[in-house]
Formats: C-alpha cells, sequence, structure tokens
C-alpha cells in the first residue's frame, strides 16, 4: 500500500526526514508516534501527496482512493453537514450524491444533523463530520493527522472504538498519528516509534491484541503490557 | 432594539445642548442655528432636499456598485498570482491617496458636467476598500481546506467559488461596509465640482448654494440628508451581508 525508501526531506530550519524507509501493506492499521516536531505531519503529507521529498522513493496506491483527516475537522462552514460530506464527490464531478453521503453519516452516527452547520456542532460531532466526508468515496487509505487530539478524554475513547469497527468493517488501511500511546496501542495491529528530528524508526513491532476490542480492552493485562514497551522505546528515542 | 435606547437619548441630549447654548449665547443664526430652526428650514425646503437625496442617492449607489463588481473582480485577478499583486497593488494604493477634490476637474474634462463625473468619483473613492477587502479574505484562507481540494483534485474554477470565495465573504462584506460609506462622500464631492445646478441638483449642489446664500439652517438640513444616506447605503449592505453569513459565521451568527 505504501512503500518509502530513503525518503528525505528538509525545509529551511534543517533536515527533517533523513532517509527514512517505511512500509505499510494493506489492511494494517499503524500508528506512528514520536516526539513533537520530529517529521510525522511531514511524512503523512509526502504519503498524501501534498509535498514533495528531496530525495528517495515515495510509492503510494493512491489510484485505490486516498483520504487524509486533519487535527481539527476543517469543515466548511458555510455548508452543511451534509455538503461537506458530500464535498469530495461533488469535486469529482458525481451526481446522486445523497445515498452514499447518508450512509457515510450513518456510519459515524451523525444521520440526524446532516442539515446542521458546522457551528451548530459539538467538537466530537464536527470531528465525526470530518470522518465521513473522509469515508464517502470509499477510500482503502486512511491518512490521519492526531484526528483526536483536540477532544475531551471520554469523546475520544469513544471515537476510537468507532474508528476501530469502521477499520474492521470497511477493509481500511490506516496510518494514524497520535502523541496518545493509549490510544495508539488500542486502535492498532502495529505501532511506529519515531526519534527525534531527523525521525529515525527506534520501535516497530505488532500489536498483540484480539482484533475485536472493546473499553474492556484497555483494562486488560496485556494492553497493559504493550503500552509499557512503547513508553520504553519512546524514551530511548527522545534520548 | 435595545441597543439603540442609549444613543437615541445621547442624540436628544446633544440636541437640547445645541438648542440652549444657540439661543443662550445669541450665536448668529448663520454661523450656527439652533436645530428647531434647522428643523423648520429643512421642512420648507423638503421637496429641494427630497430630491437632492434622491439623486445624490442614485449616483452614490451606482458609483458604490461599479465598487462592488469591479473591486471583487479586481481582487480576484491580484490573488491569482503575487507576481500581478506585487506589480499592481501600489497603484490601487495610489488611488486612495489620491485627493478625489484634485481630480474632480479631470472627471469632469473626461465625462463632462453630471452624473456620469459624479458617479466615477464615488466610485474612485469607495473601490479601494472592496480590493483590498476580496484581496486579503481570499489571501487568508486555512491552508488545510486548500489541501483538501488539492487532495481531491478540485478545479481552479470550483476553487475558487466553492472555497475562496465563500472563506473571503466576510473580509468583503467589511470592504463592502467601507465603501458604501465612502461612495456617498465620493458623490457630495463630485457634485461640488462635478454636479448639474439645474433640474434636480444633488446634496453636494444645495449645499454649495445654501453656503454662498448663507442659509446655514439648509446647509445643515442637506448634512443631514447625506448622513441619512450613507447610513442607508451601509444598513443596504450590512443587510444582505447578515442574510447571507448569518447561518454559518461565528461572528454574525445571533447572539445565543
Ligand atoms: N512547510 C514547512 N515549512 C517549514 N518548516 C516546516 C514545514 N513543515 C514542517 N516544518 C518543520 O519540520 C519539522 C517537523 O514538522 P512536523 O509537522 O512534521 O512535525 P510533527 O512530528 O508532526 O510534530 P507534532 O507532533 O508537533 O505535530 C518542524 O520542525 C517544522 O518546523
Ligand atoms: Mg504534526
Amino acid at each position: 500500500m505504501i512503500e518509502l525508501t530513503g525518503v528525505r526531506r528538509s525545509f529551511a530550519d534543517g533536515v527533517v526526514l533523513d532517509g527514512l524507509d517505511l512500509r505499510v501493506d494493506a489492511g494494517e492499521f499503524v500508528s506512528l508516534v514520536g516526539p513533537s516536531g520530529c517529521g510525522k505531519s511531514t511524512l503523512l503529507r509526502l504519503v498524501a501527496g501534498l509535498d514533495r521529498a528531496d530525495g528517495g522513493e515515495v510509492v503510494v496506491a493512491r489510484e485505490e482512493g486516498l483520504a487524509y483527516v486533519f487535527q481539527d475537522a476543517h469543515l466548511l462552514p458555510w455548508r452543511t453537514v451534509e455538503g461537506n460530506v458530500a464535498l469530495p464527490l461533488e469535486l469529482a464531478g458525481e451526481r446522486d450524491v445523497s445515498p452514499r453521503v447518508g450512509a457515510a453519516l450513518t456510519a459515524v452516527e451523525l444521520a440526524g444533523v446532516g442539515h446542521k452547520y458546522p457551528a451548530e456542532l459539538s467538537g466530537g460531532m464536527r470531528m465525526r463530520a470530518s470522518i465521513a466526508r473522509a469515508l464517502v468515496k470509499k477510500p482503502r487509505l486512511l491518512l490521519m493527522d492526531e484526528p483526536f487530539a483536540a477532544l475531551d478524554e471520554l469523546t475520544r475513547q469513544r471515537l476510537d472504538e468507532r474508528l476501530r469497527t469502521l477499520f474492521l468493517e470497511q477493509g481500511l488501511t490506516v496510518v494514524f498519528v497520535t502523541h496518545s500511546i493509549a490510544e495508539a496501542t488500542f486502535l492498532s495491529t502495529r505501532v511506529v516509534v519515531l526519534s527525534s528530528r531527523p525521525a529515525r524508526i527506534v520501535h516497530d513491532a505488532p500489536v498483540d491484541l484480539p482484533a475485536e476490542r472493546n473499553a474492556v480492552t484497555r483494562g486488560t493485562p496485556a494492553f497493559a503490557r504493550v503500552t509499557a514497551d512503547l513508553v520504553a522505546a519512546l524514551e530511548e528515542g527522545e534520548a | 432594539m435595545k441597543q439603540l435606547g442609549p444613543p437615541v437619548v445621547a442624540a436628544l441630549i446633544g440636541l437640547l445642548l445645541w438648542e440652549l447654548l444657540a439661543r443662550g449665547l445669541h450665536v448668529e443664526p448663520w454661523l450656527l442655528p439652533p436645530p428647531s430652526t434647522v428643523a423648520r428650514a429643512a421642512f420648507a425646503a423638503r421637496a429641494e432636499l427630497l430630491g437632492a437625496t434622491l439623486t445624490t442617492g442614485t449616483t452614490a449607489f451606482l458609483g458604490f456598485s461599479l465598487s462592488a463588481v469591479v473591486g471583487v473582480s479586481l481582487g480576484v485577478v491580484l490573488s491569482r498570482s503575487r507576481l500581478l499583486e506585487r506589480g499592481f497593488y501600489p497603484y490601487a494604493l495610489l488611488l486612495q491617496t489620491v485627493p478625489i477634490v484634485a481630480i474632480a476637474p479631470l472627471l469632469v474634462l473626461w465625462f463632462g458636467i453630471g452624473p456620469r463625473a459624479v458617479t466615477a468619483s464615488a466610485f474612485i473613492v469607495s473601490v479601494f476598500p472592496v480590493v483590498t477587502g476580496t484581496l486579503s479574505g481570499l489571501r487568508s484562507v486555512d491552508p488545510a481546506l486548500h489541501d483538501l481540494f488539492t487532495l481531491y483534485g478540485s478545479s481552479r474554477t470550483r476553487r475558487l467559488l466553492w472555497l475562496e470565495l465563500p472563506s473571503a465573504a466576510f473580509s468583503i462584506a467589511t470592504g463592502l461596509r467601507v465603501a458604501s460609506g465612502l461612495a456617498v462622500i465620493g458623490a457630495v464631492v463630485g457634485e461640488f465640482v462635478a454636479g448639474f445646478a439645474e433640474g434636480r441638483p444633488g446634496l453636494g449642489i444645495v449645499v454649495m448654494s445654501s453656503y454662498r446664500q448663507l442659509r446655514t439652517d439648509v446647509l445643515f438640513g442637506a448634512v443631514f440628508c447625506s448622513t441619512l444616506l450613507g447610513l442607508a447605503l451601509f444598513s443596504f449592505v450590512g443587510v444582505f451581508s447578515h442574510l447571507y453569513l448569518r447561518k454559518w459565521h461565528v461572528a454574525e451568527k445571533d447572539p445565543r
């Protein structure tokens, strides 16, 4: 799905990625964790095709459909929720969009508020609308850059559970950037820990938890073990 | 309606003080007539003042509409390229610094005495804030939304119509509000130099002729009418922008 080899990217203030290799296969849910400013967003933008690498190779199966979810919902305030979710279809010049918009809204449990404007929604609802917009074209690859960072803990856990279900139901491949180790553990099939800038991979391991996860999963010893390993790896990367 | 209370009371107090001072200090009426005299004179000259308000209102509105169309279009064109903006923006700025009184005679040479020159004057004075409002609005679109449109392969036209112009709407509306007041000023000043004195003269002509006849009371009446005109045009813009923005723009949403 994604194959990065020796990817380099620098900005005016220095090198951010210096020969990074990363491979993500179809059906994986890969979380990227690492210190602030290490280059996670840069990496995601390269994969999305929103930015160009200075060197190395970025191969992404974009033709199978790719969607990007930002840290904030970034909805168009002058469009209703429905209008926002319909946007990717309308930009592709597609007609008869309302059944697909309805399905996407149902998938994120927003069926009742399609006619509302973003300003009338809570932060959690806006984020779900943003996810519906990302899913409406049925992408195979979903890139998410700290999507729930601005939400309260409870809302965040609910959305994590919802996302985990969508991942299994829709056969998605997800690359998910987060600062929360618990969130990475809960969601992922595999977690990649990056060092501080320039980003190196200091830890790359599958998450050994059952596929079906729910609120109970967070309290199990296996969950605690995975998070402890990740904390250790992160500390090593920051040193 | 509650917000209307304090300014109305302030106006009444101001008028009362003015009345008392003008009468108590026996100020010459051609220097400062008391408001009651102004009101009587304005009522007596109501036909003239109403006609003048309509004449000036028409040219101010035409000049303003021209500013809206040309200003937004120019803003869009300049926003398409940094090079274009850097090349032309200083001259748009120049347009704002040129004193309208100084170029009004030029307008007479080009357009002749009459409503065309007056409209041109209203336009020149009011177009600049529309250009800046449009340009700064188009330039400050959320970059993540630009990314979104890029990701979904948007055409340039759709990006402009579905993203950039709506993002700029609030900023454009602010520019238009400023322009509405300036258009009235531009029309009145334009009339000083280029207005028809025959037929149905505009407020600028009424101001000049009542000044020459030392009819200060009528002059005040004309000033009052042009203020009302500015307010009317301002509210006209306000109503339209509110109708468009109220449903979704945070600054325009009704409180609570
Ligand atoms: N467009 C840009 N222009 C200049 N510098 C940039 C740009 N994008 C990123 N950078 C720099 O690259 C570095 C990495 O940024 P990036 O946003 O990828 O970090 P991050 O890992 O996502 O951090 P965070 O966890 O805080 O979101 C930062 O030091 C940032 O200043
Ligand atoms: Mg980031």
